[in-house]
């Protein structure tokens, strides 16, 4: 109900198009994209208004625009159910949108190095994110990775924003073979980096944070974390996340990030609840075997 | 004409029989962005244990067909913290405050009672007992109607008397009539049904649970027949005790047909996931469905499907 949250809208898809394997959908939502900030994403409701899939689906916020009073566009490839009938739409097609989602990429008070390094479609939040870098007076470099090359997503925008850009592909299809942290560490020393920022699998990120931390730079991470509502009530999206107390919590994905600062998510952890975690039960509890497992509604 | 959507649940009044679900709600903060807490019915807060909780290891939800598997293993911050942050917040939006607890024995559940009873602006105390019970190895307080009322006759003791108490059941028990009718006669003043009742799901890439806790419950309105039916068997039974009825409840017709079989209020659930804004818009639902029947009193339709045909709606 706040100016600043978050907005449920029924959205016309202005256009469908399909870059590279990703298919982008542009929609008409002028009061997401008026809060919108980088690092933000959207959650849209699948499969129709009588549908069996229950839950939204999260994707990162590729674009935003100020025509037709204000667009937003996403990008995303077809994984399952709910990304299989979202590349069926059309243009007029409604769709129930949720967002602008989550915290936004923390930007720098002054002008400062950046290199963005995204992994498959982790890549898409990171280019409002250059923009809005670049108005900062920052240089961008990017270091964008995919197992395949139609699956680096928007190389050539990533040409024409940053000062540099590294492409890698696991089969060597496109740039240099190998993954996105193999030419990290000479992008940063070229480009003399000061800080990193990355979006992509949790693997990548804890990879993604081990160099940045060598070459003593913040990464902020931005997590894909499977999420069931994206607005903080339902707690399935945790992640154990250390505070500035240094006490762990487990913490939603969707409200309290989903950008993090890397060191302070413990990629080791994530999956299970540490056993330091505020709240953890203690050595005693755990050894029910799970023989409490079930409904324990909640 | 529009009807007059107030009704009373026990004691209680509310401005309207739309409640949101406990743990389905947050604290009512991350709800308030799309919903006005204020026109609710009541908001249901997560079950709140005595101390702060992480829950169980992620993955905690699948979706499955019309509903969803979650097993969050009741994460939150402790009765201290919720009493500080969560609950004056809540209020301070005017919300109408369901707490619900929750613990691992009848003491810790007859303590938290105790504090909230110190608390002002406590509308009612909802009992979810679908926690395991570690004295009974592991099995919900839920499972055993004597267990259950052990609880509810410890919560009430502890609570003021002008706090009502409301027990939750869960609909895969042996005997819900039996532990209905057990939380009555020890002094519920009313019943909560239904919580999630446990189900599976299997990752077929791993051929491993798809939730990593395993069992998990299922909620949304794939289990609507169950706890229309639940609402129905004990409704008949005890016709003088109120029933919240919950069990996704997706749209303003969902509210009637719960209220049909006996739910005097009707708390919205996993629906919210799915769509934030849906206590407001099955409110509004709601209220245009009752009003094109020329519908009185909404308070009328409590139990009509129990009564002869003809006779069911109060015009
Ligand atoms: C913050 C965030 C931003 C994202 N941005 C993008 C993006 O820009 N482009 C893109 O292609 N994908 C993105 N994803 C992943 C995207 O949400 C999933 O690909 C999508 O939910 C798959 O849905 P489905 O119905 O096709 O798959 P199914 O496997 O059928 O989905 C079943 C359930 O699992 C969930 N799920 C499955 N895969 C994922 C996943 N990787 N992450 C989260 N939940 C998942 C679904 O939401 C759904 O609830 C993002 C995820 C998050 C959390
Ligand atoms: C993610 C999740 C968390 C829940 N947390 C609680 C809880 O803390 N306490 C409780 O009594 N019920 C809890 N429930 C159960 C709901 O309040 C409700 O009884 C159940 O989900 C059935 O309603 P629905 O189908 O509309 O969701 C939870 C349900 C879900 C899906
Ligand atoms: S997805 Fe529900 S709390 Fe994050």
């Amino acid at each position: 109900m706040s100016d600043s949250g978050p907005v449920q809208m029924r959205s016309p898809v202005l256009t469908v198009r399909r870059v590279d394997a990703y298919h982008a959908i542009t929609v008409v939502a002028p009061n997401i994209a008026e809060r919108f900030r980088s690092g933000q994403f959207l959650a849209v409701a699948v499969g129709g208004e009588q549908s069996g899939l229950l839950l939204r689906r999260p994707f990162a916020i590729h674009d935003v625009k100020p025509d037709y009073g204000g667009t937003v566009e996403f990008l995303f490839s077809v994984r399952g159910a709910g990304t299989s009938w979202l590349a069926e739409r059309r243009s007029r097609d409604l769709l129930d949108v949720v967002g602008p989602l989550g915290r936004p990429f923390p930007l720098p008070r002054d002008p400062v190095n950046c290199v963005l390094v995204g992994g498959g479609s982790g890549c898409a939040p990171l280019f409002p994110l250059a923009h809005a870098l670049r108005r900062r007076g920052c240089r961008v470099d990017f270091v964008l990775g995919a197992a395949t090359a139609d699956r680096v997503c928007s190389a050539i925008t990533a040409r024409r924003v940053a000062e540099t850009a590294t492409f890698t592909t696991e089969d060597g299809s496109f740039g240099v073979r190998g993954r996105v942290t193999d030419p990290l560490g000479q992008v940063i020393e070229d480009a003399r980096s000061d800080v990193a920022y990355a979006c992509g699998p949790m693997g990548m990120l804890r990879a993604v944070t081990a160099v940045a931390d060598a070459y003593e730079m913040p990464a902020q991470v931005s997590v894909e974390e499977s999420m069931a509502c994206g607005t903080g009530i339902c707690m399935s999206c945790v992640v154990p996340v250390v505070g500035d107390d240094g006490i762990t919590r487990m913490v939603r994905a969707c409200v309290d990030g989903p950008v993090f600062r890397g060191e302070r998510v413990r990629f080791d952890d994530v999956g299970t609840i540490p056993f330091d975690a505020l709240g953890a039960p203690g050595w005693k509890a755990q050894t029910d075997g799970g023989r409490n497992a079930g409904r324990e509604a909640g | 004409m529009s009807s007059d959507l107030r009704i009373k649940l026990g004691r209680m009044e509310l401005v309207n029989p739309i409640m949101a679900a406990a743990g389905c709600a947050g604290t009512g903060r991350e709800l308030a962005r799309f919903v006005d807490l204020a026109r609710l019915g009541a908001v249901a807060t997560k079950s709140v244990m005595l101390e702060p909780r992480a829950g169980r290891p992620s993955p905690r939800v699948a979706e499955t067909p019309s509903g969803m598997l979650s097993s969050i293993g009741l994460q939150g911050p402790g009765i201290e913290v919720f009493l500080q942050r969560d609950l004056p917040w809540l209020l301070s939006r005017g919300g109408n405050a369901v707490v619900s607890i929750a613990g691992g024995s009848a003491s810790e559940y007859a303590e938290l009672a105790r504090r909230l009873s110190e608390e002002t602006g406590v509308a009612m105390i909802e009992v979810n007992l679908s926690c395991p019970n570690p004295a009974d190895s592991g099995r919900d307080f839920t499972d055993d109607p004597a267990e259950a009322a052990r609880v509810v006759h410890a919560v009430r003791s502890h609570t003021q008397s002008d706090i009502p108490v409301f027990a939750k059941l869960a609909p895969d028990v042996p005997d819900l009539v039996g532990l209905a009718t057990a939380c009555a006669e020890a002094r519920a003043d009313g019943l909560s049904m239904v919580n999630t009742m446990r189900g599976m799901a299997i990752d077929p890439a791993t051929l491993r649970p798809a939730v990593a806790g395993g069992l998990a419950g299922l909620s949304g309105p794939a289990i609507r027949p169950i706890a229309v039916g639940c609402v129905y068997r004990v409704h008949a039974a005890l016709p003088d005790v109120p029933i919240i009825g919950m069990g996704g409840v997706r749209t303003g017709t969902d509210v009637l047909e719960f209220m049909a079989a006996g739910a005097t209020a009707v708390a919205v659930g996993t629906v919210n996931f799915a769509d934030p804004s849906a206590c407001a818009r099955i409110l509004r639902e709601f209220e245009e469905s009752t009003e094109s029947r020329g519908v009185v009193r909404v308070g009328d339709l409590v139990g009509a499907a129990h009564r002869p045909h003809g006779a069911a709606l109060g015009r």
